[in-house]
């Protein structure tokens, strides 16, 4: 039941993002300094602390969202549904122990003025 | 003598015409989709957040440069209408759960239709229109 939650959860989350991320996208065409100003408000740390919960958000939400998948057509996966939750967990403390520790080198760096 | 009734035959053809089970497709959408997204998006966030200088490196030149590339163009479009269908779709799942009273259930999915369909019209537009060579000391070495 945790990984329905979960996965409901995530999903609202991730598609509020994408509105504003689609939004902030068009700003594009408007000009180089208006979306510089705009991509340049993901660059602040609350933003860059923000962006690590969207990552957790869509890693957790895309390896559950494989086990439904293959717990829909294999019936092994059915049979053993709750063992692959773990196994999503896992995976899922693996993708964050290898970006956590990038975000936050790249959140301390100033490459474009 | 006694005559015996017709055996049972069906009034309608055994098997009448059967309408398109959306609900069916809207299913196999969601993995379809999820699938692809899987990759697409997994691929979007190492090239933008992880390689390199990641969210640091990004601004209106390092798109200009991304998009010089039809490829990342096609790949950001595939991404905006799969991701923006899937999730609306998943929205709709969730307002047909929650949302009882009969107004409010079709107030919020005509919201999110509406919202779905102007964010892929303007995300196109984006993608498609964009062309960094016509501003102006743009500073980008591949107009000249």
């Amino acid at each position: 039941m945790w990984s329905w939650v979960l996965h409901r959860i995530t999903g609202v989350a991730i598609f509020f993002f994408l509105l504003v991320h689609v939004l902030d996208s068009v700003v594009l065409n408007i000009s180089p300094d208006a979306y510089n100003a705009v991509i340049g408000t993901y660059k602040n740390t609350l933003l860059g602390i923000g962006e690590m919960g969207l990552v957790a958000a869509i890693c957790f939400h895309a390896l559950n969202g494989l086990r439904i998948i293959a717990v829909d057509i294999w019936s092994w996966a059915t049979r053993n549904q709750r063992l692959l939750f773990w196994v999503v967990i896992v995976l899922w403390l693996v993708l964050m122990a290898g970006f956590v520790p990038v975000q936050i080198m790249h959140m301390g760096q100033e490459v474009h003025k | 003598m006694t005559t015996i009734d017709a055996p049972r035959s069906p009034q309608a053809p055994a098997r009448p015409k059967r309408r398109t089970n959306w609900e069916k497709w809207g299913w196999i959408y969601m993995r379809v989709s999820g699938v692809l997204l899987v990759i697409l998006i997994f691929g979007h966030l190492f090239v933008n957040l992880v390689a390199g200088h990641g969210i640091a490196a990004v601004d209106w030149a390092f798109v200009a440069g991304k998009w010089a590339n039809p490829f990342w163009r096609v790949w950001d479009g595939l991404m905006l209408w799969l991701a923006l269908i899937h999730g609306g779709n998943g929205m709709r799942t969730l307002v047909n759960d929650y949302a009882h009273n009969v107004t409010v259930n079709r107030v919020l999915k005509w919201g999110i239709l509406l919202a779905v369909v102007i964010l892929i019209v303007l995300g196109t537009y984006t993608v498609t229109a964009f062309d960094p060579c016509t501003v102006p000391n743009n500073g980008l070495s591949f107009c000249k």
